[in-house]
């Protein structure tokens, strides 16, 4: 069980990266590389949690009355979630321009167009 | 151990969403996938105690990035579409 | 490269990267564990300033330079995709045809609406008290004022929208952010210290500058997103080149 959380970030981002690697089309490599994204969230998030702990909250429980879980760490991740957001979109703009410019959306056909 | 049930289950609804994101590659079923995996990234993110991520999650995992991915195949799709009938004529 | 060599490249990839990122869990604390002296001093921190909400906290108060940093790029991004999907000259406007709602589908969008939108400005409003902020409210906010394209069509949501000024409002919310970060400096505090009074714990006013940088963030995401949607939709519902036709009903 201890281990279960860090698998899995890695999981995501071994297929995020799988993905990169063998997508023949670039708005569905965007999509793979929000996996890949979404692994650090799960990464930074396993390592803040402590067990039987609450959110670090305290607008409706006392101070001190509960443990909490650590904030640092869903600080970081809170930002890059939306952060994140905004960059997919810079990429997804970059692909509608190759799309204009090429005619097409396959990293393999691109690449041969170049020579 | 049983505490941390929901937490094991949380975590392999979201392996199996972000696999199954990467390995459907059609891009606008792609999208649909990927709201799944933003649902399910909230509800994981409640059960690690986040509330504050959950939310962030929700409103951009399930909602703002498929959008945006869904415009962006419209976009690339249109344009292919007419260049193809111009090649028919 | 052809692709069976690609595949043994990323399986050898893969494979590095699965042993180094094992040989560094080995070393991580267990999942669940009591030691988080980050977390706690955090916490502290939080509540000597009278802040309920210690994410809040750590964002807009001890890691405000951090934030800074994160929302530049936010506002690089917006400015990138700005350029990148404006209309060349290569390309004309078409006006959307007026498009059939059916009721049940206006009504509920048409109620939903201001509720979506009343939750978004709570959540941005009560970022220093409860789980929320400018972050999470922002995009709230501005997926709500979307649900009008659903609900009637897109020339009612290009009323609303008076594009110019939502730039305006993201750099707006992006400068805001660094004068209050200055204003610190007047008063002789460092750059984006809290220099504000705390304020009584748990009520709206408290946590000194984390309203008024959450404020900020708040209108600059609200706007950023806007912007962005816009110039996706632009491009997938109005703008095409001049050697497109008008798009087949299929």
């Amino acid at each position: 069980m201890s281990a279960a959380p860090y698998v899995v970030a890695g999981w995501l981002f071994l297929m995020g990266c799988h993905g990169l690697a063998t997508s023949r089309n670039l708005i569905h490599a965007v999509g793979c590389l929000a996996v890949c994204q979404s692994s650090t969230y799960v990464l930074l998030l396993a390592v803040g949690y402590r067990s039987g702990a609450t959110a670090p909250v305290f607008s409706d429980i006392a101070p001190g009355s509960r443990p909490v879980v650590d904030p640092v760490v869903q600080a970081l991740t809170l930002t890059d979630i939306v952060i994140g957001a905004t960059v997919t979109a810079l990429l997804l703009s970059l692909v509608v321009q190759v799309a204009k410019r090429h005619r097409t959306v396959d990293p393999d056909e691109l690449s041969e167009l170049r020579g | 151990m049983t505490g941390e049930l929901p937490v094991l289950l949380g975590l392999l609804l979201v392996a199996a969403a972000g696999t199954g994101a990467v390995l459907v590659r059609d891009p606008v079923r792609q999208s649909f996938v990927l709201s799944l995996l933003g649902l399910s990234l909230a509800t994981l993110f409640l059960l690690l105690q986040a509330p504050d991520v959950a939310l962030s999650q929700l409103a951009v995992g399930s909602a703002l990035t498929p959008l945006m991915v869904l415009l962006s195949v419209r976009k690339v799709r249109r344009k292919a579409r007419s260049e193809r009938r111009e090649e028919r004529e | 490269m052809t692709m069976r060599l690609r595949m043994w490249v990323l399986a050898l990839g893969g494979l590095g990267v699965a042993v180094l990122y094992v040989l560094a869990c080995l070393n991580l604390p267990s999942f669940g564990g009591d030691r988080h002296p980050y977390g706690d001093r955090a916490v502290r921190a939080a509540l000597a300033r009278h802040t309920a909400n210690t994410v809040s906290s750590v964002n807009f108060d001890q890691r405000a330079l951090d934030t800074l940093g994160e929302e530049s790029i936010l506002f690089g991004s917006v400015l990138g995709t700005v350029v990148l999907l404006r209309q060349t000259r290569d390309e004309d406007r078409q006006q959307p045809e007026p498009a059939r709602v059916a009721p049940s589908v206006r009504r509920y969008a048409l109620f939903a609406l201001p509720v979506t939108l009343l939750i978004g400005l709570y959540i941005v409003t009560h970022g220093q008290l409860s789980p929320g902020g400018g972050f999470q409210g922002g995009v709230v906010v501005a997926t709500s004022l979307h649900l009008l394209y659903i609900a009637v069509d897109y020339r009612a949501l290009e009323r609303i929208r008076p594009l110019g000024m939502y730039e305006v409002a993201d750099a707006a919310g992006e400068a805001a952010y660094v004068l209050v970060g200055a204003a610190a400096l007047l008063t002789g505090w460092a750059f984006l210290g809290n220099f504000l009074p705390y304020g009584t714990f748990n009520t709206l006013s408290s946590g000194g500058t984390v309203p008024l940088l959450n404020a900020a963030i708040g209108v600059e995401v609200t706007a950023g997103v806007v912007v962005l949607l816009a110039r996706f939709l632009d491009q997938a519902v109005e703008i095409a080149s001049t050697d497109e036709e008008a798009e087949d009903p299929a």
